[in-house]
C-alpha cells in the first residue's frame, strides 16, 4: 500500500519502529497531491520545500532519541484560517488573499513544536461562512466520491485533501457544523471539540462564541491522537478551559456496555433523506448490539435553531470582519476618494456575496432598535437549546443523530438559494450553539456512491467518550478507511 | 430669562500600568510609531485579547475611592464603529455592565459642600492616534502605540449647577485618581480628559433640557471657559425662543468658542454586544477587600487628619495634600522635628521655591526629609538663626553632601551664644554710639533695633538675637 493511504496511527507506529521515514512518507504524499490534486483542489497553497524539511528534522528527531509525539513526522494539512508564518492565510478570501501571517495560531505552534509536517493550506468557504465550499474566493474543490458534487462546507479542502489523501490528516474549523457536514459528505470522520477544548488563538474568527478547531481524519483513532495533540488550555485565548486533557486515544477500546444513548425525534424528522435515515438507524442497532443501551428523547427547541444561530453568527461576524477595511493588511481598493470611499469599495470589492449578506444580517442584529427582538432573544433561545441538552444528558451519555438532512448535493444545487443551504445545518447548529462536543463518522453509502455521516453528541469536555462510542462503532461499521477511486496524473 | 444650568461629566482615566490592557505589550510613552505593539493590539486577524488583572485591580480602586458598588460580575462589549486608529473596527469596552456602579463624592464650592453622584466607572481599551505630516499631502499614518491602553471612564450624574461646581468636581477626581497611583493627571497630553453634558432648564422644570456634549477641553481653565461659552449659547437659543440641538460640540482654545463636530443624526450607532472573546470579569469579595486594604489614605482624610494632629492652619493643610508625595514628605519630616507649623512653613516657603525653579517634583527633591528636619533642630534650638537656615538649606539643596550640621560646623555658621564674646561686642558698640544711648534712654525706643543691628552686623548675622536683645537690656535699661 502508497504510504499516503495508510492512516495517521499506522504511520506513527510505522515510523516509531523505523520502518518508514517522515521523507518517505512526505515524499509520498506530494506525490498524490501531484497526481489527483489537480481535479480535486483542496489545497490554495501547497509547500513541499518546507514539508521536506520538516520531514528531515522530524527524521533527526527520532534518530537522535528525542522525545516524539504521535504526529512527529505526519503530513498534514491545515485550513486556510489557522494563521501560519511563512504560509498566506487566505480565510478563502480576496481581502487576505496575500495575506502573510506574522505569527502562528497556538494550535500550529502545537503542532510545530509535536514536529509534525504542514503540508499546505486547504480551501474553504470564504470567513467558513457556507456549506459546500463554493463561496472560496478561488476555487471550488470537488467532492472526490463525485467530481459533480459539493465536498461540503465550510471546511470542504480539509475533508476533500482526507478523502483523496493528500494529507493524512488535516485541521478544520467548525461553527455551526464546518467540520462535520463536510466530513459527512466526504466519507471521512470530523470532530468538533467542546467550545474551549482547543485553543482558538490565531483562527480567523467568524463566529468566536460558536467557533472551535478541530480534527479530520481517516479513523477516530487517528482523530483522538490528533485531538490529544492540540487539545488544552491556552492563556493567549480567555475562553479556552483549563481543565487536564484525557488520553483520548488510549482509553479507546475500554467497552461500552451499559452506556446511555438517546435519539432525539427531532432529528429524524421532515426532510431527512429515507437513505440517510436507513443507514443511522442500521447505524443505532449496531450500537446496541454492542452493548449501549438506547432511548428516544427530545430536544424540543430544535426548530429555533437555525434561525438563532443565523443572528448571533452574523451578529458577531459582522463585528469581526469590520477589521478588513484596507487600513492595515490585506486588500485596499485602488484609485478611491477619500477615507469613507476606501472603506466603502474595499470592502464591497474585498468581500464575496454571501459575506456580505451576513455582516448586514448581523449589522442589522445588532442595530438600535432591534437589539433587543433579535440578539438578545436569540442569547436567550440559546440558553434553551443548552438546557434541552442538559436535561437529555441527565440520563444519557451520548445523542446519536444524522449529520447532515442529505448526502453532498452538486454544484449550484443551492447556492442561489441561501435559505435551503442554511436550512441544511439544521442537524449540526444546535451543538454549536450549546457548545458540545460532537463527531461525524462514516455510516454508510447512498446507492449512488455518495457518503452518509452518523452524529455523535457528548457532554461538555466528555471527548473520551464520544471517541470511545465512535470507536466502537467504527470498528462493528466497517466503513472506515474506504477510498474513493481518482483519476490519477501520470507524475515522474 | 433665568435658567438652572445642568452640567454631568464624563471623564477619562488612562491607567498607570505597565502594560496594555489586552496584551502584554509596554504601555511606555514616547517610543518610536508602532513600536509597542503585536498582533492583539494591531488587531491581527484571529489575535485574541486577555484582560490584564492589574486593570481590574486599578478599576476597584477608583470605584472604592468614589463610594461605587463593585460589580461582582461585569461585561465587556464592542463598541462598533470605523476609524483607521482603531484597529479592530470595535472598541473593547464596558456597556450594560460597567465594574463600578453608583458612587459620590463631595466637592466643596465657595465654602458650601456638595455631593456629586457617580453614575457608573467602566474599563476600555484607547485608540491609536492619526499621524498627518504636513509635507506629504494626501498621506496619513497610523501609531497603534496607544493603542489597547487601558483607560478607565468615570460617569457623573448631572449634578452640576454652574462650571465651578464643574471644575471643583474635575479636580477633586483628578486629585484622588492621582492620589491612587491610578492616573498621572496630565490633562495636556490627554491622560485625563473630560467631556462635558450640559443643558438648561427653566428653574422648578421636572423635566432635562436638551443637552450637548463638549469635547476637546484639556485644561481646568478651558473646562471653565467652554461651559461659561456654552451656557451663554444655549440662552441665547432659549431666549430667542429657539431650541437647542442635541450635538457633540468641539471646543476651539485658541478661538475661544465650540463648533458643532455631528449632530443627533450623524450619532454613531454603535451597536454595542457582550464581547464573545473575553469572560464576564468576575470580582468577588476577596478580591475588593484586597484592593480595599491596599487603598491609600485619600486627600480630604488626610487634610483632616493634618488640621487634627498637626495644628496647622487650613490653607497650609491643603497645600501640603494636594500631592501625596508632598504629603508624605511633610510628614516625614514632622516625625523628626518638633514643630509642625515651622516644617509646613519651610515646605511651602523654601523647598517649593527651588523645586518650581527647578520644575522638578517632590520625588526628585535632593534634600532628604531626614536633613530638612535637622536642619529645623538647628533652628529651633538656637545654633543657627531662620536667617542663616536660609543660607545653608540653599548649600544643602545645590551640594551633593547635605548634612546641614556639617555645614554649619565647617563654615563656623552657629549663632553667637557665649555671653562674654556677645557683651565684649555690646559694650564696644555702647561706646562708640554715645549719644544714641542717651536719647535712648530718653525714650526714643525705637533705636533699640539700631543696636542690635549693629551686632548682627559685627557678628555677620551669627549673633544669637535672643541673647542681644537680653544683654542690650541689661546694660542700657
Amino acid at each position: 500500500m502508497e504510504l499516503y493511504n495508510c492512516t495517521l496511527e499506522e504511520l506513527w507506529q510505522r515510523l516509531e519502529k523505523g520502518e518508514v521515514s517522515s521523507f518517505e512518507v512526505t515524499r509520498s504524499v506530494f506525490k498524490r497531491i501531484a497526481e489527483v490534486d489537480e481535479t480535486i483542489a483542496a489545497y490554495l497553497e501547497i509547500d513541499e520545500k518546507g514539508a521536506l524539511i520538516q520531514a528531515e528534522s522530524a527524521d533527526e528527531r527520532r534518530r537522535k532519541g528525542d522525545a516524539t509525539t504521535p504526529v512527529t513526522g505526519i503530513p498534514l494539512g491545515l485550513k486556510d484560517l489557522l494563521s501560519t508564518v511563512g504560509l498566506k492565510t487566505t480565510c478563502g478570501s480576496k481581502m487576505l488573499a496575500d495575506y502573510r501571517p506574522e505569527y502562528d495560531a497556538t494550535v500550529v505552534t502545537r503542532l510545530r513544536e509535536a514536529g509534525a509536517v504542514i503540508t499546505g493550506k486547504l480551501n474553504m468557504d470564504e470567513f467558513a461562512m457556507g456549506s459546500s465550499t463554493e463561496n472560496s474566493a478561488f476555487n471550488p474543490t470537488r467532492n472526490p466520491w463525485d467530481r459533480s458534487r459539493v465536498p461540503g462546507g465550510s471546511s470542504g479542502g480539509s475533508t476533500a485533501a482526507v478523502a483523496s489523501a493528500t494529507a493524512i490528516a488535516t485541521l478544520g474549523s467548525d461553527t455551526g457544523g464546518s467540520i462535520r457536514q463536510p466530513a459527512s459528505f466526504c466519507g471521512v470522520v470530523g470532530m468538533k471539540p467542546t467550545y474551549g477544548r482547543v485553543s482558538r488563538y490565531g483562527l480567523i474568527a467568524f463566529a468566536s462564541s460558536l467557533d472551535q478547531i478541530g480534527p479530520v481524519t481517516l479513523t477516530v483513532a487517528d482523530a483522538a491522537l490528533l485531538l490529544g495533540v492540540i487539545a488544552g488550555h491556552d492563556e493567549r485565548d480567555s475562553t479556552s478551559v483549563d481543565t487536564p486533557v484525557p488520553d483520548y486515544y488510549g482509553n479507546l477500546k475500554q467497552d461500552i456496555k451499559g452506556l446511555k444513548i438517546g435519539v432525539p425525534k427531532e432529528y429524524f424528522g421532515v426532510g431527512l433523506d429515507p437513505e440517510v435515515e436507513a443507514a443511522v438507524r442500521l447505524g443505532c442497532r449496531q450500537l446496541a448490539d454492542a452493548g449501549a443501551q438506547f432511548a428516544d428523547v427530545s430536544l424540543p427547541h430544535t426548530d429555533y435553531a437555525v434561525a438563532t444561530y443565523y443572528l448571533l453568527a452574523t451578529a458577531e461576524a459582522s463585528s469581526n470582519l469590520a477589521r478588513y477595511d484596507g487600513v492595515k493588511y490585506g486588500f485596499r481598493a485602488e484609485n478611491t476618494d477619500g477615507l469613507l470611499d476606501m472603506y466603502r469599495t474595499t470592502r464591497a470589492q474585498g468581500f464575496g456575496d454571501e459575506v456580505k449578506r451576513r455582516i448586514m444580517l448581523g449589522t442589522y442584529a445588532l442595530s438600535a432598535g432591534y437589539y433587543d427582538a433579535y440578539y438578545r432573544k436569540a442569547q436567550q433561545v440559546r440558553t434553551l437549546i443548552t438546557q434541552d441538552f442538559n436535561e437529555v444528558f441527565a440520563d444519557n451519555d451520548i445523542i446519536v443523530a444524522p449529520v447532515c438532512p442529505t448526502p453532498a448535493f452538486a454544484f449550484g444545487e443551492k447556492i442561489d438559494d441561501p435559505l435551503s443551504m442554511y436550512l441544511s445545518d439544521i442537524l449540526t447548529i444546535p451543538v454549536n450553539l450549546a457548545g458540545l462536543p460532537a463527531i461525524s463518522v462514516p455510516c454508510g453509502f447512498t446507492k449512488s456512491g455518495l457518503p452518509i455521516g452518523l452524529q455523535l453528541i457528548a457532554k461538555p469536555f466528555a471527548e473520551e467518550t464520544l471517541l470511545r462510542v465512535a470507536w466502537h462503532y467504527e470498528q462493528m461499521a466497517g466503513w472506515a478507511g474506504r477510498r474513493p477511486e481518482l483519476v490519477t496524473k501520470a507524475v515522474n | 430669562m433665568d435658567y438652572e444650568i445642568v452640567i454631568g461629566l464624563e471623564v477619562h482615566c488612562q491607567l498607570l500600568t505597565e502594560t496594555k490592557i489586552f496584551c502584554g505589550c509596554s504601555t511606555h510613552f514616547g517610543n518610536p510609531p508602532n513600536q509597542n505593539t503585536c498582533p492583539v493590539c494591531t488587531g491581527m486577524p484571529g489575535a485574541l485579547p486577555v484582560l490584564s488583572r492589574k486593570v481590574v485591580d486599578f478599576a476597584i480602586r477608583a470605584g472604592l475611592a468614589t463610594a461605587c458598588e463593585i460589580t461582582p460580575s461585569s461585561v465587556f462589549a464592542r463598541k462598533n464603529y470605523f476609524y483607521p486608529d482603531l484597529p479592530k473596527g470595535y472598541q473593547i469596552s464596558q456597556f450594560e455592565l460597567p465594574i463600578c456602579l453608583g458612587g459620590h463624592l463631595d466637592i466643596e464650592v465657595a465654602g458650601e459642600s456638595k455631593r456629586i453622584g457617580i453614575t457608573r466607572i467602566h474599563m476600555e481599551e484607547d485608540a491609536g492616534k492619526l499621524v498627518h505630516p504636513e509635507h506629504e499631502h494626501g498621506v496619513s499614518y497610523v501609531d497603534y502605540n496607544r493603542a489597547c491602553v487601558p483607560l478607565i471612564e468615570i460617569v457623573s450624574e448631572p449634578d452640576m449647577r454652574s462650571a465651578a461646581e464643574a471644575v471643583a468636581y474635575l479636580k477633586a477626581i483628578r486629585e484622588i485618581m492621582v492620589y491612587l497611583g491610578v492616573c498621572d493627571g496630565n490633562m495636556e497630553e490627554g491622560s485625563f480628559r473630560c467631556d462635558a453634558n450640559i443643558s438648561l432648564r427653566r428653574w422648578g422644570a421636572p423635566k432635562l433640557g436638551i443637552r450637548a456634549e463638549l469635547k476637546n477641553m484639556n485644561s481646568f481653565r478651558n473646562v471653565q471657559r467652554a461651559i461659561d461659552y456654552e451656557v451663554e449659547r444655549q440662552m441665547d437659543i432659549l431666549d430667542g425662543g429657539g431650541q437647542v440641538v442635541q450635538e457633540t460640540r468641539l471646543w476651539n482654545v485658541d478661538r475661544g468658542i465650540s463648533m458643532s463636530m455631528r449632530g443627533k443624526e450623524e450619532a454613531h450607532d454603535y451597536r454595542y454586544f457582550p464581547d464573545p472573546d473575553l469572560l464576564p470579569v468576575v470580582v468577588d469579595a476577596a478580591w475588593i477587600e484586597e484592593v480595599r486594604q491596599s487603598l491609600p489614605e485619600l486627600p480630604v482624610a488626610k487634610r483632616q487628619r493634618f488640621l487634627d494632629d498637626y495644628a496647622i492652619p487650613l490653607a497650609d493643610a491643603e497645600v501640603l495634600t494636594a500631592d501625596r508625595a508632598m504629603a508624605d514628605y511633610f510628614e516625614a519630616v514632622v516625625k523628626l522635628s518638633s514643630s509642625p507649623k515651622l516644617a509646613a512653613n519651610w515646605i511651602m516657603v523654601e523647598l517649593m521655591k527651588f523645586l518650581n525653579d527647578d520644575k522638578i517634583d517632590i520625588t526628585q527633591c535632593p534634600v532628604t526629609p531626614q536633613s530638612l528636619a535637622e536642619l529645623l533642630s538647628l533652628i529651633e534650638d538656637g545654633t543657627i538663626s531662620g536667617k542663616i537656615g536660609k543660607q545653608v538649606f540653599a548649600q544643602m539643596y545645590s551640594a551633593a553632601d547635605n548634612n546641614p550640621r556639617k555645614i554649619v560646623e565647617d563654615q563656623g555658621l552657629a549663632q553667637m551664644s557665649d555671653s562674654g564674646e556677645l557683651e565684649a561686642m555690646i559694650d564696644e558698640i555702647i561706646a562708640a554710639n554715645g549719644d544714641k544711648v542717651t536719647e535712648y534712654q530718653q525714650g526714643k525706643v525705637k533705636l533699640f533695633g539700631f543696636f542690635v543691628g549693629q551686632v548682627m552686623k559685627k557678628s555677620k548675622g551669627q549673633a544669637n538675637p535672643q541673647m542681644v536683645n537680653k544683654l542690650f537690656k541689661e546694660k542700657i535699661g
